[in-house]
């Protein structure tokens, strides 16, 4: 009570004063303009660049961009490389999160710095690692071809790139959400002698569900719009072993610009559900978070 | 290990499990691939590595990365602050859409972002034509390289900035004000130093992010050796040249660059951190 009357006591001298607690309307709306300026020429613009580049020669253009033979199988190839990366990651994220939030062990810290270590890292440098120890001249590079094997400029090479770059996002988003939840739920379940499975299914996985699909919302977001890693491992060859990202590169490089943002559009499309289910997610998440805090 | 158990009295299970599957798949996605870095490189001979570090193309190249990604990282800083503060302290229309907008370079694959910027920045560009009359080229020059790690950067220091500023206690400004503190003088005294440690992380985060930066910038740059060509690129064009032992000096020279700024960046959220607990 004593701390309400005092802080009503504080904004009554302010009114006295000219009030500065927030700027004058002028400069809201010239700081609020400028804002809304850079936003616009930065990330508006080229959103719209996109769609009106790639319908610019008209729809008959642009729907044969996308359905030519090479970006469909552009596309197969990209959304097998997704299933495969995302998944992985998704595993090892619940697994490290579990293992670093709900168990006390050293070298943690450590763990944590080498979890982060792929964002640290040029996409071309993601790539060349594997080129080194899978290319013709790397370590196993003769092993390999022994027995008629590839990794790079092939299959395998682009899903070991994707999986390096898209490796922290879900441990990432995990970590500091179980954190914060501590292991006392869990450990209540234990003693009440549920088995691990069942902690995880019935108490872990609600309490992080929205932190889990935002991890893996972002983990998908990259691994299909992974561009400078699959670029060093893939070879470029044509209707084999050539991604989305750098089916667009092919086609912006041949001067077919229409259908190089043509392309790009359906990753636009890709990066905007991705925003609103982010979006979406994250409001989830607060609410749950904010009635968990109620419960306590 | 065995000091830790006997302290704490395990009663959840999958402690062993998960440990190691996490550490057996970080070594092999993660930590054998990069240790390749070290291996190959090592084995290269020392006059090599350095005809390698000393040739002037790479210093160049090396040269144009870490400035642009520095002008980049100032530019998102000062944005990245003032939209920041707009989004949590204002409300005007179609806030929600911009607070959401600004995560878009994390979800557009960077590809097409630089084809889109380089379609707006180019001669025949939108923005590019206002300024092709008098002469100064935006794409295909230091500025298209630079404008395109904005692009990259800039979610980093809003979404680091937002949440500090948010928690930030109002009633301190306001004792300023009644103190009769004029609202810049409020600004720089009061809540800008509350600002800096994450100011620093977002700094920090985007020019990490720009260095290594590839997809975007390589549209926009114009790649000539000398001027607009990135250290990224050069390890790719050293790679077709199957000059393994000069692509791996650049990226590991790169590497070690960006494992200070991430020591950095640990650093200074750790004083941020610490900072917060204090108060």
């Amino acid at each position: 009570m004593a701390g309400a009357t005092t802080m009503v006591g504080s904004k009554e001298a302010a009114s006295a004063r000219p009030r500065h607690v927030t700027e004058t309307a002028p400069f809201r709306w010239i700081w609020i303009t400028l804002a809304l300026l850079f936003v616009g020429l930065i990330l508006i613009l080229p959103l719209l660049t996109v769609i009106i580049e790639g319908l610019k020669k008209g729809l008959e253009v642009y729907f044969a961009a996308i359905t030519e033979p090479d970006a469909v199988s552009a596309l197969k190839l990209t959304l097998i490389v997704a299933v495969i990366a995302v998944p992985l990651n998704t595993l090892f994220g619940v697994a490290a999160a579990w293992a670093i939030t709900k168990f006390q062990f050293r070298g943690k810290n450590v763990m944590l710095t080498l979890i982060d270590l792929p964002f640290a890292v040029s996409p071309v440098i993601s790539g060349l690692v594997f080129v080194l120890i899978f290319g013709t001249r790397g370590w196993f590079g003769p092993l390999l071809e022994e027995y008629h094997l590839q990794v790079v400029y092939a299959l395998p090479g682009i899903i070991l790139a994707t999986t390096f770059v898209t490796f922290p996002f879900v441990a990432r988003e995990l970590i500091p959400l179980m954190q914060a939840q501590g292991p006392q739920e869990e450990e209540a379940a234990a003693s009440l002698g549920a088995k691990g499975w069942q902690i995880f299914w019935h108490i872990t996985l609600p309490n992080i569900k929205w932190g889990l699909l935002y991890g893996v919302i972002l983990c998908n977001a990259r691994a299909i719009g992974e561009f400078g890693a699959v670029s060093v491992v893939s070879g470029h060859i044509r209707g084999e072993t050539n991604t989305l990202p750098l089916h667009i590169e092919i086609l912006y490089n041949e001067y077919q610009f229409s259908a190089a943002f043509a392309v790009a559009s359906l990753l636009v499309l890709l990066a905007l559900i991705t925003l609103i289910a982010k979006s979406a997610v994250e409001k989830r998440q607060q609410r749950l978070a904010a009635s968990q805090k109620s419960i306590n | 290990m065995r000091h830790e158990k006997a302290k704490h009295i395990k009663v959840l299970p999958g402690f062993g499990i998960t440990l190691g599957f996490s550490i057996f798949y970080l070594s092999i996605i993660v930590l054998i691939p990069l240790a390749s870095l070290f291996v190959e490189t090592a084995s290269a001979s020392w006059a090599k590595i350095w005809a390698t570090i000393a040739d002037p193309r790479v210093v160049a190249s090396l040269r144009v990365t870490f400035l642009s990604s520095f002008y980049a990282a100032v530019i998102n800083v000062i944005f990245g602050l003032l939209l920041a503060w707009v989004l949590v302290r204002y409300k005007f229309p179609g806030k929600k859409l911009i607070d959401g907008i600004i995560d878009l370079p994390f979800a557009l694959p960077t590809a097409v972002a630089g084809i889109a910027l380089t379609a707006i920045y180019s001669e025949n560009g939108l923005i590019g034509s206002l300024f092709a009359p008098f002469g100064i080229k935006m794409a295909y020059s230091q500025f298209g390289i630079t404008i395109a790690l904005i692009f990259i950067g800039l979610p980093f220091v809003v979404r680091t900035v937002q949440p500090v500023l948010q928690e930030l206690d109002q009633e301190i400004e306001e004792a300023a004000v009644t103190l009769g503190a004029y609202r810049w003088r409020t600004f720089r005294a009061v809540i800008l130093p509350e600002l800096t440690p994450a100011l620093w992380t977002g700094f920090a985060l985007a020019f990490a992010r720009a260095i290594g930066e590839y997809g975007s910038v390589v549209f926009i740059a114009g790649n000539m050796p000398f001027k607009t060509e990135i250290a990224p690129l050069l390890i790719m064009t050293k790679l077709e040249q199957f000059d393994y032992a000069g692509a791996t000096t650049i990226a590991l020279l790169m590497l070690c660059i960006s494992f200070v700024m991430l020591l950095v960046i640990n650093f200074l959220q750790w004083r941020s951190q610490r900072r917060v607990i204090a108060s």
